[in-house]
């Protein structure tokens, strides 16, 4: 009676623990974190649009970065700092603006209105080997934690 | 006249516990009846519980012998259960249009834990069908069926009809050429439908002022695909049908099925 029991606990909680696992697929049909964006002189200066919708990222080419000063690419991620919502960009005011509750940012990435207490984070961006960016979104770099001085959070170019 | 000697009861940590928590506000909220020591108590434990009151407080003893009841009615009502979990569970992957169904099988198999969620599904509907014929075989062959339980036996009549049709709905989910043309070929029959099919019997019949009233348009076949041919319409309405309207219909029947159960002198004695 106790092995009977047992059996039947234990095969009740193997079925439940497969259940529950059942729930994490070992595949996702997510978009990559990381992928190359073609050649640096392919841009031209300001916020490029055309990474968004697919890896959720603004690449933008700047003459002179707001920390460190020198020409060069930066790849901001394009989740707003408030709840989380996709803001758009606005070429006619240049800035980012969120639809949500109207937090706006410069095209740097610094928060200047509405409830986003930060701004934007920037994705990693390298030079691959075949010459191409690199950005990678799966390493964030954050202003306020002066992490937009790391040499892999700004491409100078 | 010799010495007695009282005997406490013996009361370890569990007992305690368990006496501690059966009278606290929350047990007795959800419990209403006292200890079951009594037959009253026993009596009240079943009626005062919405799972336990489906079975009947006393029955007789053929209700329990297998070699009687094979217990085919009570594994089908298993099978559906067990059915409509792991169901539950595969519509969490599975998305009914031309597009994905087909994949979304694929990766229940290969991009899931275990991959056996669809097959224990499949397997369970192939043995449902299977008790289920069983069932009525013994019902048909114990005379269960006559007076007063001959309404009970058309109800299960039909709840057979709805796990066939169940069995029919989930064939085509998996969008394979096995499943497209099995329905292709098992929605045709719906053409012969006298008078709703237009093929069917006295469909010519069916004119008004030399206009056709049933075309391949709006025949049966049409109401049942969506469409006039098995595509993303059917698709869609075998899905709906096969996830919500038939178990929907089955599991109010089920209720009845098994009120009458009860209402009708318990299962399977001879009366």
């Amino acid at each position: 009676m106790g092995l009977a029991w047992g059996a039947f606990s234990a095969a009740s909680a193997a079925a439940l623990a497969a259940t529950g696992r059942f729930m994490f697929p070992n595949v996702l049909n997510e978009p990559p974190q990381q992928f190359k964006a073609g050649f640096p002189n392919e841009y031209g200066m300001g916020v490029d649009e055309r990474w968004k919708e697919k890896f959720g990222v603004w690449l933008i080419r700047t003459p002179e970065d707001v920390d460190l000063k020198v020409s060069g690419f930066y790849a901001l991620i394009t989740v707003c700092t408030h709840l989380g919502c996709t803001p758009n960009f606005l070429s006619a005011e240049n800035k980012f603006k969120c639809p949500c509750h109207g937090s706006g940012f410069r095209t740097s990435g610094i928060n200047f209105e509405g409830p986003a207490p930060r701004p934007l984070e920037r994705a990693r961006i390298v030079l691959a080997d075949d010459g191409q960016i690199l950005v990678d979104r799966s390493r964030k770099f954050q202003r306020e934690l002066a992490q937009w001085t790391d040499p892999e959070a700004f491409l100078k170019a | 006249m010799a010495d007695t000697k009282t005997v406490a009861p013996k009361e370890g940590p569990l007992t305690r516990f368990w006496n501690w928590l059966t009278e606290t506000q929350a047990w007795t909220s959800i419990f209403r009846h006292d200890r079951p020591n009594t037959d009253r108590n026993r009596v009240l434990v079943v009626l005062s519980n919405v799972f336990l009151h489906l079975h009947p407080v006393r029955l007789r003893k053929s209700g329990v012998r297998l070699r009687y009841t094979w217990c085919m009615g009570g594994l089908s009502f298993f099978l559906f259960l067990s059915l409509t979990l792991t169901g539950l569970l595969l519509m969490f992957y599975y998305r009914p249009t031309l597009e994905y169904a087909y994949s979304d099988i694929v990766g229940l198999r290969e991009h899931v834990p275990l991959g056996i969620m669809r097959e224990m599904h499949r397997w369970g509907a192939h043995a449902m069908v299977i008790t289920v014929w069983l069932h009525m075989f013994r019902v048909f062959m114990t005379g269960s069926y006559k007076p007063p339980r001959e309404f009970n036996w058309s109800v299960g009549v039909v709840m057979l009809v709805l796990t066939l049709l169940l069995s029919f709905t989930g064939y085509l989910l998996p969008w394979d050429q096995l499943a497209i043309w099995a329905i292709t070929v098992g929605s045709n029959m719906a053409r012969a439908t006298p008078f709703l099919g237009y093929e069917g019997p006295g469909a010519s019949l069916m004119t008004l002022g030399g206009v056709p009233l049933v075309h391949a348009g709006d025949d049966a076949r049409f109401a049942l695909l969506g469409g006039t041919f098995v595509g993303e319409g059917a698709l869609l309405r075998f899905y709906v049908l096969h996830c919500v309207g038939l178990p929907l219909a089955i599991a109010v029947l089920m209720a009845v099925h098994f009120w009458r159960v009860r209402k009708d002198g318990g299962i399977s004695g001879p009366l």
